[in-house]
């Protein structure tokens, strides 16, 4: 048999690539798989879209009128606790199981940008919700105030940061099947009792504090705030958000495993 | 921080690594020359995986020293992962990630990578392309993980069980590869527990059992460092009586059943042995077939030095 490799195919050449070009390829692929999976998008795009709507058209929670302009800063913070939290947990629970962890560890991208890859992709993921929820709530006239927007953006940016690293907690620690579960049912929980579909301030007094101490209160709360009013959140959801982001991100330190 | 050229590919002496109360190996000390192919060969459970992950600086050794390229994998891990290629056992991908992104993405993270397109081509990996990666076979993503591992150009590579779940085909496939890697000077090191796998390819093999090194050296030094290296092997129905004809055999000369109607004298094999050998079995009416004078091969070193019996 001849061999169809002429000599000097394999000549060592060893050299890593350059930085900018990893983050790109290692952001950009992470960020496709994410875009292009089914259960990714029904958590990250179809539900909160459904709620959006739902939620602005029927009167199931009591809110002051136009409703839309309540629920939509509600449903920003849901999308960024299901891609941020849910779909990184579950998406980090088989991408160990597939080995890919110790594959791209084996690689010459350097331990930063192994982190700084998912980080980026999972802004982009949450930029791309974030534009899709907007356009949907401002067919359903949703008029946020406009001097509240930069606080808002610093909200997402930190509750991205946040729940991702709670994620990581959750899905670099357990066998996918559990992480499944148990990243599905935070959701939920989240979702009707973390401060999200009722907010802190119409919770009777106790359960409030304990729910504005929740990073998805927190969330709420300040996008409600900032979205609503135009008012200056004030630091106790940057606060909660950063000190819930900065525990799971030491823990995640010491219980990450590759597989 | 300076790396000799003349430091070994891979330099491993008294590697211990336990988990819990297990420990997986113990004490393996190894030298593999830039520029070799060597070969682990060991049953399942033997320490090949363990001692390879120790070398990738993805295990941390319990006792004993590893240098890679005159580097430690851990604390200098980050020099020199651009100089290595990587196959880990079971191979590695997102689960939905498509064959050629898979390796393009790998590609990307190197400085001069091998042509993606040709490589999917000539590791059979064109039509599958964009087939996501938990759809493919086995012994399709173990190509794909072979040509991650390769992509970058590296100077060595770590290749666990690479023809694990292989056709015949696609086997000769990989052994041509392996081949070529080593023609253009490329350190390999490679576990198997397919024995004609580290006899064809392998400068230098080393047995690894229970978590040592039993033995070590070329195929050749395996094979023919226990007398004068000389056998007779034959084979005819099973149950011979080999205690009667040892004993018709010259002095120093055994005959054992290897495998049922298997049979091999070793000793000092000379005309005289295969003629006693011959007129042994006309007398009890049986005919040796393949009857033939040889060196011991791998598998007998091997089944020698690990036990026969299967373990669990």
């Amino acid at each position: 048999m001849s061999s169809p490799f002429p000599a000097g195919t394999f000549t060592p050449r060893p050299g890593s690539g350059r930085a900018g070009r990893m983050l790109l390829s290692h952001a950009r692929t992470e960020a496709a798989l994410t875009l292009r999976n089914g259960e990714q998008l029904l958590l990250t795009l179809l539900i909160p879209v459904a709620l959006l709507i739902g939620l602005s058209m029927l009167d199931v929670i009591a809110m002051p009128e136009p409703r839309v302009n309540s629920v939509t800063p509600r449903i920003f913070a849901l999308a960024v606790m299901s891609s941020a939290f849910t779909g990184q947990a579950i998406a980090l629970g088989f991408d160990r199981r597939y080995g890919v962890l110790k594959r791209m560890a084996a690689t010459a991208l350097p331990r930063w940008l192994l982190v700084a890859g998912r980080v980026v992709a999972g802004l982009v993921v949450v930029g791309v919700q974030l534009v899709v929820l907007g356009v949907v709530a401002a067919l359903l006239d949703w008029a946020p105030s406009g001097a509240g927007v930069v606080w808002a953006v610093a909200l997402v940016l930190l509750g991205t940061l946040s729940f991702g690293a709670l994620g990581v907690l959750l899905g670099g620690a357990l066998k996918a099947e559990i992480v499944l579960a148990l990243a599905n049912v935070i959701w939920f929980v989240l979702l009707l009792a973390g401060g999200i579909l009722l907010m802190p301030g119409s919770l009777p007094a106790g359960l409030a504090e304990i729910v504005s101490l929740l990073p998805s209160g927190a969330l709420t709360e300040g996008l409600h705030t900032a979205l609503t009013s135009g008012a200056t959140p004030g630091p106790q959801p940057f606060l909660v958000l950063a000190a819930w982001g900065a525990g799971a991100g030491i823990l995640a330190v010491g219980t990450t495993r590759m597989s | 921080m300076s790396t000799p050229d003349d430091s070994p590919a891979v330099a491993i002496s008294g590697l211990v690594k336990r988990y819990g109360r297990t420990t997986a190996v113990d004490g393996v000390d190894l030298t593999m020359p830039r520029g070799q192919l060597l070969a682990m060969l060991g049953p399942n459970g033997a320490g090949k995986t363990t001692t390879v992950e120790v070398c990738e600086g993805f295990l941390r050794a319990d006792a004993g020293t590893v240098r890679v390229l005159g580097l430690d994998p851990v604390t200098d891990g980050a020099a020199l992962r651009p100089r290595v290629g990587v196959m880990p056992q079971g191979g590695g991908a997102y689960p939905t990630i498509r064959a050629g992104e898979m390796l393009r993405l790998v590609a990307s993270c190197a400085a001069n990578p091998l042509e993606v397109g040709w490589l999917l081509d000539v590791l059979g990996l064109q039509s599958v392309r964009r087939t996501p990666y938990k759809r493919l076979s086995g012994g399709q993503q173990q190509r794909l993980s072979l040509a991650c591992a390769l992509v970058g150009r590296p100077e060595l590579v770590f290749l666990d069980e690479p023809t694990a779940g292989m056709d015949p085909q696609t086997r000769r496939l990989v052994w041509a590869l392996l081949a070529a890697l080593r023609q253009d000077g490329v350190s390999v090191l490679l576990t198997t527990h397919l024995i004609e796998e580290a006899e064809a390819l392998a400068d230098h093999v080393a047995i690894v059992d229970r978590g040592r090194v039993v033995t070590q050296g070329s195929p050749h030094q395996l094979t023919s460092d226990n007398g004068d290296g000389k056998q007779l092997r034959f084979r005819a129905r099973a149950g011979l009586n080999t205690e009667l004809l040892s004993s018709a055999l010259p002095e120093g000369c055994e005959v054992a059943e290897f495998d049922p109607g298997s049979y091999r004298v070793h000793g000092r094999v000379d005309p005289q042995v295969v003629s006693t050998v011959t007129s042994w079995c006309a007398q009890q009416g049986v005919l040796a077939e393949e009857l033939r004078v040889g060196r011991r091969d791998l598998e007998e070193v091997f089944l020698e030095l690990t036990g026969r019996e299967l373990r669990s």
